[in-house]
């Protein structure tokens, strides 16, 4: 059978600063963020023939193929489900460049959700589905829908506060050693948690993730290029989607299972590609909107078993020297959230040896997009 | 406060529910007879485009439920916080309803103090002035 299996690399990275609030448009971010990683590989933008980025991308590719400057594109696609999408955009190209449909792809996505308005505050543009079923009873954002998968799941598995307090924790300790990072001056304690303002009961402040300008890019050559590329190539080992039967977007109440979410349906193909298992892991780079997708998306990807995934997060497993290092960078909940692709820049820093906090000799990376979603996932090496 | 925006599908559910009936589409299919939700144009079950809408006890357990705080739309800020529950249905238990705990049907959304909240606490629907389905806790 043919697979991807380490035939393309990403070779470069960029992004812009995040803030709460930038001055420049999305269009201006998203050129700098793909001017900025096709410098970091060294490769020229007229190069470019291929583009990967989110539905919810507003700059398009023609917009920005004509900005940066880029040759003539034999490639272009969109991936849904907003924090969903991140490591599809990855496999996409990965996948084009697999099969000679593109030699030079850029990935990104530009946000501007600190400055910007949110999706769910605007009241008449309510989408049919499934938002007559949950927003009229105030199940109005994000969070709310999270929240209540949260309190089931401590109700099924005995998850405290606590836990989620660990996930925090390990993030903002991360981003405590990012420059980058909007967090970096900004350490957290329990008490803070213990004590912040409730968003969603159970779900407070630190449970979420930040509100973020800013923008990524990621550029992906086949692997045979990548050698002559400036910097230490990351392979794409494995890849996969993840759409689970009778799933409905973020409220997954109505399928039989709910806590058993997408990142199970893309982790089984994900292993099944692969060379290594998860305890062959180094450091993970796992979609933080909040922080009870982290348990959930352990136990999904198989670091533990089902309901174990809590317990996993304790005595430092996620910290640097545990188990299983998290968010390196800091993540959504302490870097920036700029729809979880800062997670897969910070796993390729991880692999050429040059995070802020460095998993001494990281050679495997686990990376994922939204759990509750319709997602998707990478496993990359060195 | 936000309504429902209906689709196709749904219409049914809204109509009944507008009566004071909360009924789950069903497949019509004779050998298939499973209750689904949201409702959709065919059973994942048989592949029938067949439906009927059966009625339900309109009692069920609350399945988990949040307290949201600010920031809200306004007409749910005013009433935060309060709560927003899903209620798994007694006769068909993977039937799933978003919904509120609320003292009486037109009560506001935080007419229940939340330390009355539980997993598994009883509930029977009601139905408000404007037929959007809620739930009353069943006395122990
Ligand atoms: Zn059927």
């Amino acid at each position: 059978m043919a697979t991807l299996k380490d035939k393309a690399a990403i070779v470069g990275i960029g992004s812009t600063a995040f803030a709460r609030r930038l001055p420049e448009s999305e269009k201006t971010l998203a050129c700098r963020a793909v001017l900025a990683a096709l410098d970091d590989a060294g490769i020229a933008p007229a190069e470019v023939d291929g583009f990967a980025s989110y539905t919810m991308e507003e700059t398009d590719e023609v917009e920005l193929a004509k900005a940066v400057g880029a040759g003539d594109v034999t490639f272009f696609s969109k991936v849904g489900y907003g924090g969903g999408g991140s490591c599809a955009t990855v496999a996409h190209l990965a996948a084009a460049v697999a099969t000679g449909q593109a030699s030079v792809g850029v990935a990104w996505r530009s946000r501007k959700r600190g400055s910007g308005p949110r999706p769910w505050t605007n009241t008449t543009a309510q989408l049919p589905t499934p938002a007559q079923w949950t927003r009229p009873f105030g199940l109005l954002r994000p969070a709310d829908e999270i929240g209540m998968l949260a309190r089931r799941y401590m109700h099924e598995y005995g998850a405290t506060r606590d836990h989620f307090f660990n996930v925090a924790l390990a993030c903002r300790n991360r981003a405590n050693q990012n420059p980058a990072a909007m967090m970096y001056d900004r350490p957290l304690t329990r008490e803070m948690y213990m004590t912040a303002r409730w968003i969603s009961e159970p779900l407070c402040l630190f449970d979420n993730c930040l509100e973020t300008d800013g923008a990524l890019a990621c550029v992906i050559v086949s692997a045979e290029r990548a050698r002559d590329c400036r910097h230490r190539p990351v392979h794409v080992h494995s890849a996969a989607q993840g759409l689970p039967a009778q799933h409905h977007g973020m409220v997954n109440y109505w399928n039989d299972d709910p806590l058993t979410g997408p990142a199970w349906t893309a982790a089984r193909h994900l292993w099944k590609q692969a060379d290594f298992g998860p305890e062959d892991v180094h450091v993970a780079q796992i979609y933080d909107a909040f922080t009870p997708l982290i348990p959930l998306s352990l136990e999904g990807y198989g670091f533990c078993g089902r309901g174990e995934g809590a317990a996993f997060t304790e005595g430092g497993a996620l910290e640097i020297g545990g188990r299983l290092p998290l968010n390196t960078a800091g993540g959504g909940l302490s870097e920036a959230y700029v729809h979880g692709f800062n997670l897969i820049n910070e796993g390729v820093r991880q692999l050429r040896g040059t995070s802020t906090a460095q998993v001494p000799d990281a050679r495997t990376c686990l990376v994922t997009a939204g759990e509750g979603v319709p997602t998707s996932a990478l496993l990359l090496r060195s | 406060m936000l309504r429902p925006v209906i689709d196709d599908d749904g219409a049914p559910f809204w109509k009944y529910a507008a009566s004071g009936e909360l009924r789950v589409q069903t497949c019509a299919a004779p050998a298939c007879g499973e209750p689904r939700f949201p409702p959709r144009p065919c059973c994942p079950h048989c592949g029938s485009f067949d439906s009927e809408w059966r009625p339900t006890s309109g009692r069920g357990r609350i399945w988990s439920f949040v307290l949201p705080h600010p920031p809200l739309l306004p007409g749910y800020a005013e009433q935060a916080p309060y709560n927003a529950v899903v209620v798994e249905l007694l006769d068909a238990p993977r039937i799933r309803l978003v919904g509120n705990v609320v003292t009486a049907p037109d009560a506001p959304l935080n007419s229940v103090d939340p330390a009355r909240l539980r997993i598994g606490a009883g509930v029977r629907v009601v139905f408000t002035r404007d037929g959007l389905p809620r739930w009353r806790l069943e006395r122990a």
